[in-house]
């Protein structure tokens, strides 16, 4: 359908690859130069370089970086958790019983936009501080402010999933045969937004991996953290991780993407 | 049955209480409050109850920085105590954040390795101890309670890449057109201490003094202007890249990158002779709530003595004992001798006038910007 | 209900508890309903109390106190007085505004590019998932990417030292120091995120619209100039005003590249924050917090009555 809204005319697709070949290189080549940065040996004879693989094995052999990458899924899987306990079952409930909240909860989802990291850090020391103290020193505790940062794009997945289902129709169906709210929400609603929530817990997890303001700021040694110091003793392997961290998630996106859910991936990724 | 029992239990348990006291003199709450290794009952004791502790917790000290490598492992193989290395990119804010967060755990820090700034405004977090040869420390550089007190300095020093450009003797010579594109100074001014003091050295080269650091910007403004000076922050990385062919930084980096670096580049050091040589101490002290006590204080008193100065004399920096070594023969007159050249009277700036000069550089240190 | 009055709560499902914010009593479907409904949305509520509206009230606050925790104005005089913090929100909100247009017109292009294809190609779903990478990901891996572009050794820079010369800004590595440098990078994450948002608009572009313009003798310009235009310009405009403060807030990129200087207002407050020579200036890095959240905040503002307009559209 929207193929013939463009107009499929030979000078349109041209027009089309055109763009696609200029905006996609733009993206594209720095990330080519990061395989090329990563792969570069000593120059050879012939005046070019010959390219080596060494700083790629390097990643295995260094403990921190593993080390950190593990933390970082830890702390990436938490914060799914708590968005699906929290922000999905909020919304749900929402819809379901409370539905003149929301637009509140939408604003309040939104609000991180308007908090950009760098303020939410400034303001949320003080509290960590307390919970390093009492509770735990664990960087884990990160999950806790990442699940801020991750609210405006979750909710958009989310509310996304819950506009394309029916869901007062499905409730009452499943409240009429006997079911509970609870039953109604974790195996009527989540089900049917199953998409949805994978979409929200890839950007999470993206989100988590590529976090760096925060984690720094307050002094714990995440991922993105210790590639930053690695930069400063050797740059080819902080190239090195980030393209494969990089790559990690797009595989990931794309994987989801195609096989997630009922519904065909191009149009969940239409609910975002 | 269950009466026996218990009653078993508890005599065990106050057994093993009676045990416990009746063993060492020394615990670690004493440790806690000691302020010198007599109040122990001597250096044995200490080495005892550190044994017992364990671990010691050190942070923001890289092993190329001043040697700390070196005089962690030597630390560890002669008291068997095992040394936890946390952040050691992390700057002195990083250490009192760690441990204000950290307060109350295993975590905390128990030792600090600080610049002068942060050091002096988080007094309230040490705990005042004297080493065995508190002596030996000059006086200006130690606070009479033992609060805190000078480790090492460093002199402010140019390093170059000697493959690609002659080795400046002044700062004046960095203003020269071969040095285009090549100097870059370790950190900002407003930021580092390092940065910092470099700016000091210019002043002093050009007419200011340690109150007056306004023509030390102005050399690093006619630096950046003639486009002298890269707007990259220099680190082993951009060395070996080649990336800054000329670092401004503390003697015992750039001396360190000289070892780290033979055979690849030919990096050499120099002080400039143009003013006079500008050095500042790091400061040592110990945290009122550390986690390992007793481990601290030892350490304290291991990097005091001559085997542990001495390491970050092979570090290239030196200690505040120097003078004390040079005059008891405990030097290590090989590394004193590897270190480069300096005439003059080392200027060391005192507590008020760097908070006088920091306020003026957060405002004229805007040239170096993005056009 | 066809439950009988005495059953338990339904069968395998728990019967309340924090996750389902729900009251036992009415997990079983029993009436009356003493606990209202709102109690569910409680945990929500208390998680963005204290980990967003507490951290806020914290920035505001302190922006407004002194060492000593005393009411001052003094920060905030600092702020406006200081050239220091002047040139680096001037500086912050021109790259915003230079990179958020930018983006917003490559992104667009893009989207429209795309939206043209086969919906479930995979041409479609690979441009999508590379733009949620590169819009969710943070700035040091973006910033090594483009040192390994245009940095030194990088790989575009070798091949301007051949055509332009060492002396050159391209060929000396230095260059993404430098404003324009700066743009480049900040749209590099500009674009993907554009494409994420608008794309769907470009989706809703009905078919009906195009076969009535054409039945009506009109052109592919008088199509766009008087029926897709208008109805995208809000949304259009909508995202441009989110790239703004995708870019106004942007940190790990900016704090990657540059060590020297804190030209722009993120890196000033990593400044107040981390400095070892300038201390005491946390309230003052609060201040410069509050600034930019007004800053945000307004922009913000303007979005969501954009998007309100363009919702009434689209139903």
């Amino acid at each position: 359908m929207s193929a013939s809204v463009h107009g499929s005319g030979r000078g349109r697709r041209m027009a089309r690859w055109l763009i696609l070949i200029l905006v996609m290189g733009y993206l594209l080549v720095p990330l080519l130069s990061m395989v090329e940065f990563s792969t570069r040996g000593p120059k050879g004879s012939d005046g070019s370089y010959t390219r080596t693989a060494e700083y790629w094995i390097a990643i295995t052999q260094n403990d921190e970086l593993i080390g950190t990458i593990f933390l970082n899924l830890g702390i990436a899987l938490l914060t799914v958790l708590g968005m699906v306990a929290l922000l999905v079952t909020t919304m749900t409930w929402s819809y379901l019983r409370v539905p003149r909240m929301r637009r509140v909860i939408e604003f309040l989802c939104l609000l991180p936009l308007a908090i950009p990291a760098v303020v939410l850090v400034v303001g949320i020391a003080p509290i960590y501080r307390e919970l390093r103290v009492n509770i735990s020193s664990s960087p884990l505790l990160l999950s806790l402010v990442y699940l801020v940062l991750v609210l405006p794009y979750a909710y958009r997945s989310i509310d996304g999933g819950l506009r394309s289902v029916d869901v007062n129709t499905l409730a009452d169906a499943a409240r009429s045969l006997g079911a509970g709210w609870a039953r109604v929400m974790f195996q009527i609603i989540f089900p049917n937004i199953r998409t949805a929530i994978l979409g929200a817990s890839v950007l999470s997890v993206a989100l988590v991996l590529g976090e760096y303001t925060i984690s720094s700021l307050l002094s714990y040694r995440t991922f993105q953290v210790v590639i930053y110091a690695i930069g400063k003793r050797d740059g080819s392997i902080a190239v090195a991780v980030s393209f494969a961290a990089l790559l990690f998630v797009f595989v990931l996106l794309i994987v989801i993407a195609r096989f997630g859910g009922g519904r065909s991936g191009a149009q969940a990724a239409e609910e975002d | 049955m269950r009466i026996n029992k218990s009653r078993a239990m508890v005599a065990l348990a106050v057994t093993a209480i009676a045990l416990g006291a009746c063993g060492s003199s020394t615990s670690s709450s004493d440790a806690k409050t000691a302020t010198d290794a007599a109040a122990l009952g001597g250096l044995d004791k200490l080495v005892e109850a550190a044994k017992k502790e364990g671990t010691l917790n050190v942070i923001a000290l890289p092993p190329d920085w001043a040697n700390y490598g070196q005089i962690i492992e030597g630390f560890t193989a002669k008291y068997g105590i095992k040394v936890v290395s946390d952040q050691p990119d992390g700057s002195s804010a990083d250490e009192i954040t760690a441990a204000k967060n950290n307060k109350g755990t295993d975590a905390a820090p128990d030792v600090f390795d600080l610049g002068v700034n942060v050091a002096l405004a988080n007094t309230d977090i040490f705990a005042p101890y004297k080493v065995a040869n508190w002596a030996d420390i000059p006086d200006n550089l130690k606070d009479p309670t033992g609060l805190w007190f000078a480790d090492y300095a460093g002199f402010v020093s140019i390093g170059c890449d000697v493959g690609k450009v002659a080795l400046p003797a002044t700062m004046a010579d960095l203003l020269k057109p071969e040095y285009k594109g090549m100097v870059a100074l370790n950190g900002d001014p407003t930021q580092a201490s390092a940065g910092y003091h470099g700016v000091v050295l210019a002043s002093l080269a050009n007419g200011g003094s340690a109150d007056d650091l306004a023509p030390g910007v102005e050399f690093f403004k006619k630096l950046n202007d003639a486009g002298n000076l890269l707007p990259v922050d220099p680190s082993p990385a951009t060395i070996k890249s080649g990336q800054t062919p000329c670092v401004i930084d503390w003697e015992y980096n750039n001396a360190a990158q000289t070892a780290a670096l033979a055979g690849t580049i030919d990096w050499k050091v120099s002080i400039p002779s143009d003013a006079p040589p500008v050095a500042a101490y790091y400061l040592q002290a110990v945290n009122k709530d550390a986690p390992h006590p007793a481990a601290a204080r030892l350490w304290m008193e291991y990097i005091y003595s001559p085997e542990g100065s001495n390491g970050w004399l092979k570090g290239f920096a030196r200690p505040a004992t120097l003078a004390a070594m040079i005059k008891n023969g405990t030097v290590d007159q090989a590394a004193l001798d590897a270190l480069s050249v300096a005439a003059g009277t080392p200027v060391v700036l005192t507590q008020d006038q760097i908070k006088n000069g920091q306020e003026g550089l957060k405002s004229s240190w805007t040239f170096i910007t993005i056009e | 209900m066809t439950q009988p009055a005495g059953t338990p709560a339904t069968s395998g499902v728990p019967a309340g508890g924090p996750g389902t914010g729900l009251a036992p009593s009415e997990a079983g479907g029993r009436r009356p309903r003493r606990i209202s409904p709102y109690v569910g949305l409680l945990p929500f509520f208390i998680y963005i109390s204290i980990f967003l509206l507490l951290p806020t009230l914290i920035v505001v606050v302190g922006a407004f106190q002194d060492a000593a925790g005393s009411f001052t104005m003094a920060n905030i005089e600092a702020v406006f007085a200081d050239p220091a913090y002047r040139d680096a929100f001037g500086r912050s909100i021109q790259l915003s505004i230079t990179t958020a247009i930018a983006g917003a017109f490559l992104g667009a292009l893009l989207a429209w590019a795309v939206a043209g294809g086969n919906p479930g190609g995979w041409l479609r779903q690979s441009v999508i998932a590379a733009s949620g990478v590169l819009a969710q990901f943070g700035g040091v891996m973006l910033a090594f990417a483009f040192l390994a572009t245009f940095g030194f050794g990088g790989m575009l820079t070798g091949v301007f030292e051949d055509i332009l010369g060492k002396e050159s800004a391209l060929g000396s590595g230095n260059w993404l120091y430098s404003m324009i440098g700066l743009t480049i990078v900040y749209t590099f994450f500009q674009i993907p995120l554009m494409l994420i948002v608008f794309l769907p608009s470009i989706d809703g572009l009905r078919q009906e619209w195009w076969d009535a313009s054409a039945s009506l003798g009109g052109s592919t310009w008088s199509y766009w100039r008087h029926i897709a235009g208008p109805m995208l310009a809000p949304t259009f405009l909508g995202a441009t005003l989110l790239l703004f403060t995708n870019a106004f807030a942007a940190y790990a990129t900016a704090a990657a590249l540059i060590s020297q200087g804190s030209p722009l207002i993120t890196l000033q407050i990593r400044r107040a924050m981390t400095s070892e020579v300038i201390l005491g200036q946390e309230n003052v890095g609060k201040a410069l917090a509050l600034g930019m959240i007004v800053i945000v905040s307004v922009v913000m503002l303007a979005y969501i009555v954009v998007q309100r307009r363009t919702s009434k559209w689209m139903r």
